[in-house]
């Protein structure tokens, strides 16, 4: 199966330990998510998957073999601090760097095109790289790293100084990628934006992985089993039942978390006291999963 | 997957091509050949003309026909020394009235004696030399010259790779590129990409240097420049591959334009040092000898002595097994170097740090 894995990978700078036995899977076809706050090693992951920086123990593998200098090449990286080169324009350096992983000159150019009529660039593929805006500046970044049709997608923060419809743009591009079999990896501090987008999640804290695997798994696992109540009268009676916690009570309305399973014996008590219009599990948020985990 | 070889032509190629693009390089280029046909245009046009002289009396006789003298006649000596006086004229021919002259005359001058005009004004009697030099002083000095001066173009023209290199490091398109290449074929893409510019300027200039100097009158200059570019030619690519790979360090330990000058200064030294040591220190065949050897310098000195025919056909091949040799050597550490600095950002790196490989 073509997946990269993540194999234990620690890394320090001088005294500072910044990734501890660090391992996940980035599965093909699937989007993950690399969830963790400003500083928790997720960049130095990536740079470490991509080469730039050595691990100091681990290793990287890509469909089980180590990744080396040509394997290295089939991948697309999107770092974190964004740089092309200002004076260039925008299709003749992007046609430049899909040269640079082994295209065809002919080829690059036409995928440059192809990159750009989707990403809505077309107009300044003739502008230097300087003159266009920083929004643009980033789709022109996504095409970089898009444009040689790589095997693995690593993406440090993609999505960052997006405006809403451009983040639309360029997840289209990137789900149809993940589409066609290619595991995507890319980096966020902000969980809506994972919430939303990714298949899979790992979260990274202190530069330890504190869980990965599917989000939704994920979110069954971590949150606490928690259920909103609407009834017809008051449902202050709640806070008296044994086993539950009460997070809010609003006359008819409460949420509550149960300490065990006694999901159904509440519901009855319920519908003793009168009639029940809701009862729902409530799906904790990723903000919770990760407040929860990196606590 | 791409290989080394073609990975180096694609950088060598963009190197090259976003150069042509920008301003001061061919603002740079136009400057070189403007000068270069102000030298040997204008003081044909201002300097001109034959020398002038004042006469008296028979001394005129002196004077023959179609001597390249402009000649007027001075009513006694009194008014012909005024004359030279007010630098009317370069020199005055008066009679000779002591009898030491065997021609009979005798030159008045100002300052200096006017060789110009005394080998005006006889034919010279042939001349048997014992061991004659290979080339004149003057011509000497013009090669001397010629050469120093397209080596600091070359030199300094390698200063465009540290900056090309922290152009990369400030973006941090270097990411990317370590990413997908091996740092090496960055620098030897860099190192040819330049070597190729600048060795196009250097037959542009080839080009109008012969129309400059038929335009001034001297194409038996170029007669005498020509055999001695045999040698300065490949001992000019191996120099500059030497300062070029210094330049890509330079460019590496730094993360921002304004820090290049800080890490710079040596590698101007050791261009500006042979120089300015060649062009001062020519006439001093000790220190020509040795300048010669240094590989640093050889790139210039050897040439210019293999060009006075100071030196053996097998002097110049040793100098150059020498240069090239630590062209090797400097490469191997300047790439170790590069890729241990290229990926470190902040401040400027240490050379020890670079070495070292910590990352």
């Amino acid at each position: 199966m073509p997946m990269l894995t993540v194999n234990g990978i620690s890394r320090s700078f001088g005294e500072k330990r910044v990734l501890d036995n660090v391992s996940f899977d980035v599965r093909p076809g699937r989007m993950t998510g690399f969830l963790g706050a400003n500083g928790s090693g997720k960049t130095t992951t990536m740079r470490i998957i991509l080469g730039v920086l050595a691990a100091q123990g681990g290793s990287v593998t890509w469909q089980g073999a180590p990744v080396t200098q040509p394997v290295r090449q089939r991948f697309g990286y999107m770092p974190e601090e964004r740089g092309l080169y200002p004076k260039m324009k925008v299709a003749e350096q992007i046609a430049w760097l899909g040269e640079l992983h082994g295209m065809t000159r002919a080829r690059a150019k036409e995928e440059t095109a192809r990159l750009l009529a989707q990403l809505e660039l077309s107009e300044r593929a003739g502008d230097r790289l300087e003159e266009l805006s920083l929004g643009n500046q980033q789709r022109a970044q996504v095409a970089a790293a898009l444009v040689h049709e790589p095997d693995v997608l690593i993406l440090d923060e993609p999505f960052s100084g997006l405006d809403p419809i451009a983040v639309d743009t360029v997840l289209g591009v990137l789900r149809a990628r993940a589409a066609a079999g290619v595991p995507v990896l890319f980096s966020s501090h902000q969980l809506a934006v994972v919430e939303r987008l990714c298949d899979d999640l790992v979260i990274i804290s202190g530069g330890v992985i504190a869980a990965a695997g599917d989000r939704d798994e994920l979110r069954a696992k971590h949150g606490p089993p928690r259920f909103e109540l609407v009834v017809d009268s008051d449902a202050g009676w709640l806070r008296d039942h044994p086993g539950i916690r009460v997070v809010d009570v609003d006359g008819p309305r409460a949420v509550f978390d149960l300490d065990g399973r006694g999901d159904q014996e509440v519901l009855r008590e319920a519908l003793r006291r009168g009639d029940v219009r809701s009862f729902t599990p409530v799906v904790p948020s990723l903000d919770t999963i990760f407040k929860e985990i990196a606590r | 997957m791409t290989s080394f070889m073609s990975a180096t032509k694609l950088v060598a190629e963009r190197e090259v091509r976003s150069f042509l693009r920008t301003k001061g390089f061919w603002i740079g280029l136009a400057v070189i050949v403007v000068g270069l046909f102000a030298l040997s245009v204008l003081p044909t046009v201002f300097g001109g003309g034959d020398p002038k002289v004042a006469t008296v009396g028979s001394a005129a006789e002196a004077v023959q026909d179609g001597a390249e003298l402009e000649v007027r006649s001075a009513p006694d000596v009194a008014a012909a020394k005024e004359l030279v006086r007010t630098e009317e004229v370069e020199a005055a021919l008066v009679p000779d009235t002591t009898g030491e002259s065997v021609t009979g005359i005798r030159v008045l001058a100002l300052n200096d004696p006017p060789t110009d005009v005394v080998a005006a004004l006889s034919t010279s009697p042939p001349v048997d030399l014992l061991d004659p030099s290979d080339v004149g002083q003057g011509q000497r000095q013009l090669v001397i010259m010629v050469f120093a001066l397209v080596f600091l173009m070359f030199g300094m023209g390698g200063a465009a790779i540290a900056q090309s290199t922290v152009t990369e490091k400030q973006t941090r398109i270097v990411e990317i590129l370590v990413s997908t290449v091996p740092v090496r074929a960055l620098l030897a893409g860099k190192i040819a990409g330049h070597a190729l510019l600048t060795l196009g300027q250097v037959l542009v200039l080839a080009a109008a240097a012969p129309i400059a100097l038929r335009l001034g009158g001297h194409q038996d200059l170029l007669v005498i420049v020509g055999p001695a570019l045999g040698w300065f030619v490949p001992f000019l690519v191996l120099g500059f591959v030497l300062l070029a790979s210094m330049w890509g360090v330079a460019g590496s330990l730094v993360s921002r334009q304004e820090d290049l000058g800080s890490s710079m200064g040596v590698v101007v030294m050791l261009v500006m040092a042979p120089y300015f040591l060649v062009m001062f220190m020519s006439d001093n065949a000790t220190v020509m000898t040795v300048l010669s050897y240094v590989p640093f310098s050889a790139a210039i000195a050897m040439p210019v002595r293999m060009f006075a025919g100071d030196a053996a056909v097998w002097e110049a091949l040793v100098s150059m097994g020498v240069l090239a040799g630590t062209v090797v050597l400097v490469v191997l550490l300047s790439s170790r170097l590069y890729s241990g600095s290229l990926l470190r950002t902040g401040g400027k790196v240490a050379l020890s740090a670079a070495w070292s490989r910590g990352d």
